[in-house]
C-alpha cells in the first residue's frame, strides 16, 4: 500500500518537472538566441549555449537603434501614470460605493458591473473618433485618460472597503475629520495590500497592451514597447538575434516585479477571480 | 433636527460625487458614450476624409456581413479557436492546479515557474513562438528528433491557426490554474475524509469531490475564457503582420474589425456593425454557459 503511494507521488513529480520544462523552454531559447551571433542563428544548429557568446545584439538595439530607448521610456511613463491614477481613482470610487450614501449610487454600481461585460472592440472605434475630435491621437493623454479607471478594480476596492473596520473611521470622525479627510488620511493608507495587487495588474495591463497603442499611436517617436517591437520585427525580419534581445529587454521589468511581488500576484488573482 | 440631517445628507452626496467624479468622467466619455456611438455607427456609412461625415444606411452594414466571404472565414476561424482553446485550457488549468495542490515539496517553485507565460506580454510571446516555429526552428527540430512529422507552422494555412492555439493554451492556462488553486484550498478536508471512509481512491476523490465542488469556479473560468478567446487579436496580428494570412487562415473577427475600421477607407461603419455582432455573440455565449451550468448544478 505504501509503495503504491510512492509511485503515485513519483508520477506527480515527473509531471510537474515535465511541465516546468515545457514552460521554461521558450524563455530559455529566446534568452540564448539573444546572445548568439547572426551566423549561428541562420546556421540552424540547435544549442541552448551560444557558441560565440556576444552582447552585440543588445548593443545594436540600444545604440544603433535609437528609437528603442525612447519606446522603453514611453512605456514606463504611460504605465506608471496609468497605475498611479488607477490606484487613486478606483479606490475613491470603491470607497464612495461602499461607504457613502448618495442618490444614484445603486444604478451607478449596476452600470459599473455591466461595463465589465462589454468587449473592448465595441468601444474601440468610437474611442478612436472621440480621441481624434479631442486632438488626442498620438499623445500620452490619449493613452492614459481612457484607461485611468478600471471597473474590475473599482468592484474589488468596494469589496475591500465594505469589510474594512468601521470603528477607525468613526473615531476619526469624532476627531473632526471630514469624509474626504477620513478617506485620504486614514482609509487609503491602510488599504496597501489591496492597492499592491491592483498596482501589479494595472501596470502589467498597460505595459503589455498592444491593441490600444496600435490604434492611437502612429508616430514612431511615441510608440510603446509592444508596438516598437512589432515595427522592429518588420524592419529586421530575419535578424532573430536582435528581435530576441529586444524581447528580453521588454520582459525583464515584468519579471523583476513578479519576483518581488509574487505573493500579491496570487492574492490579487484569487481576489478578482473568487466568485 | 431635520435641517442638520439634510445638511449632512448634502455633504455626503457632495463627497460621494466628488470621489466618483474621475470614474464618471471616463465612464461617460470613453465607455457609455462610445457604446451608444458604436450602435449609431453600425447604422451609418462613415467618411473620415477631411471632416468626418455620417450617412444613414439602415441595416446595410449588417446585411453586408452575410455576403462578406472574409467575414464568414473570420467568424469560422474565431469559432473554431474558441471551441478548441476554452476546453483545453480549462482542463489543463484544473489538472495543473490539482497536481500543485497534492501536498508535494517544491510547490511554490513550480507555481512561480508555471505562471511566467501569463505575465509575459502577448507581443513578446508571439515573437518567441514565431522564432521557435521557424521551418528550421526549435519545435520542428524536437519533432524530428522524436520521429514526428514537421510543419511549416507559420506559412501553411492548414496549421497556422493551430500554431496560435497551442501557444495560447500554454500561455493562458496558468492564469486559470491560479484561480483553481485558490478554490481548491477552500474545499473542506472533511469531504475527502468522508470519501475515504467510503473507500474512494485518489482518482475517485478527484472526480466525485473536487470536480463537483469546483463547479462555480469552472463556470467563471469558462466565461472569462470565452470572452478572452472571442477577442483574439494580438497574436494573429503579429503572426501575420496584420493581414490574417496565410490565405486568411489566422483572420479573426477582431482582426477583421481592425482592418475595416483603420486600414480601408469608408468601411468604419461596417466595422462597427461587426463589433456589435461580436458583442452580441459573446453575450449569448456567456448567458448560455450560465444557464447550462445552473442546470447542471441541480443534480
Amino acid at each position: 500500500m505504501k509503495k503504491k503511494i510512492g509511485i503515485g507521488k513519483a508520477l506527480l513529480y515527473v509531471f510537474l518537472v515535465a511541465y516546468a520544462i515545457i514552460t521554461l523552454i521558450p524563455f530559455l531559447w529566446a534568452l540564448s538566441s539573444s546572445f548568439k551571433t547572426l551566423e549561428e542563428i541562420v546556421s540552424g544548429t540547435i544549442s541552448f549555449i551560444p557558441k560565440h557568446f556576444t552582447l552585440d545584439n543588445y548593443k545594436q538595439i540600444f545604440i544603433e537603434q535609437k528609437m528603442f530607448p525612447r519606446w522603453l521610456f514611453n512605456s514606463v511613463i504611460i504605465a506608471v501614470t496609468v497605475t498611479i491614477l488607477n490606484l487613486l481613482f478606483n479606490s475613491m470610487a470603491g470607497y464612495a460605493l461602499a461607504r457613502l450614501q448618495f442618490p444614484g449610487k445603486k444604478p451607478l454600481f449596476i452600470i459599473i458591473l455591466a461595463v465589465l461585460m462589454i468587449p473592448a472592440q465595441v468601444t474601440m472605434i468610437p474611442n478612436y473618433l472621440i480621441l481624434k475630435q479631442l486632438g488626442w491621437l498620438n499623445s500620452y493623454q490619449g493613452m492614459i485618460v481612457p484607461t485611468m479607471i478600471n471597473a474590475t478594480f473599482i468592484f474589488m476596492m468596494r469589496q475591500f472597503f465594505i469589510n474594512f473596520p468601521k470603528e477607525l473611521e468613526e473615531a476619526a470622525a469624532l476627531d473632526g475629520l471630514s469624509r474626504l479627510g477620513i478617506f485620504f488620511r486614514i482609509v487609503l493608507p491602510l488599504a496597501r495590500p489591496a492597492l499592491a495587487a491592483q498596482a501589479i495588474f494595472v501596470f502589467m495591463g498597460s505595459w503589455n497592451d498592444f491593441m490600444r497603442p496600435l490604434i492611437i499611436l502612429s508616430d514612431p517617436q511615441l510608440f510603446t514597447l509592444p508596438l516598437g517591437l512589432n515595427s522592429f520585427k518588420g524592419q529586421y525580419i530575419s535578424y532573430w538575434n536582435y528581435i530576441m534581445a529586444a524581447s528580453m529587454v521588454f520582459t525583464l521589468p515584468v519579471l523583476v516585479i513578479y519576483v518581488f511581488f509574487n505573493r500579491y500576484f496570487i492574492k490579487g488573482i484569487s481576489f478578482t477571480g473568487g466568485k | 433636527m431635520k435641517r442638520t440631517f439634510s445638511k449632512k445628507m448634502w455633504r455626503e452626496t457632495g463627497a460621494g460625487y466628488l470621489l466618483m467624479s474621475p470614474t464618471l468622467f471616463v465612464l461617460l466619455l470613453f465607455i457609455i458614450g462610445p457604446i451608444v456611438f458604436a450602435i449609431f455607427l453600425a447604422f451609418h456609412k462613415v467618411q473620415l476624409l477631411g471632416t468626418t461625415t455620417f450617412e444613414f444606411v439602415g441595416l446595410d452594414n449588417f446585411q453586408r456581413i452575410a455576403h462578406d466571404t472574409r467575414a464568414k472565414i473570420a467568424f469560422w476561424n474565431t469559432l473554431k479557436y474558441v471551441v478548441i482553446v476554452v476546453p483545453c485550457q480549462t482542463i489543463l488549468a484544473l489538472v495543473l492546479a490539482a497536481t500543485l495542490n497534492a501536498g508535494l515539496k517544491g510547490q511554490k517553485f513550480f507555481r512561480i515557474v508555471y505562471f511566467l507565460p501569463t505575465l509575459t506580454s502577448s507581443a513578446v510571446l508571439t515573437l518567441i513562438f514565431m522564432w521557435m516555429y521557424n521551418e528550421n526552428g526549435l519545435i520542428n527540430h524536437v519533432l524530428k528528433v522524436l520521429g514526428l512529422p514537421t510543419y511549416n507552422w507559420i506559412g501553411d494555412p492548414d496549421v497556422a491557426l493551430n500554431a496560435i492555439m497551442i501557444m495560447n493554451i500554454w500561455s493562458t492556462a496558468p492564469y486559470f490554474m491560479v484561480i483553481y488553486l485558490a478554490a481548491l484550498q477552500d474545499i473542506p478536508d472533511s469531504l475527502y475524509e468522508a470519501a475515504e471512509l467510503d473507500g474512494a481512491n485518489a482518482l475517485q476523490k478527484f472526480w466525485y469531490v473536487t470536480v463537483p465542488y469546483l463547479r462555480p469556479v469552472t463556470s467563471f473560468v469558462i466565461i472569462v475564457g470565452l470572452i478572452g478567446t472571442f477577442q483574439l487579436f494580438d497574436q494573429s496580428y503579429i503572426f501575420s503582420a496584420g493581414s490574417g494570412g496565410p490565405n486568411n487562415s489566422t483572420l479573426t473577427v477582431v482582426l477583421l474589425i481592425y482592418q475595416y475600421a483603420f486600414k480601408t477607407l469608408g468601411t468604419m461603419g461596417y466595422a462597427a456593425a461587426l463589433a456589435v455582432v461580436l458583442a452580441i455573440i459573446i453575450l449569448i455565449a456567456t448567458l448560455l454557459q450560465r444557464k447550462f451550468s445552473k442546470e447542471e448544478s441541480l443534480y
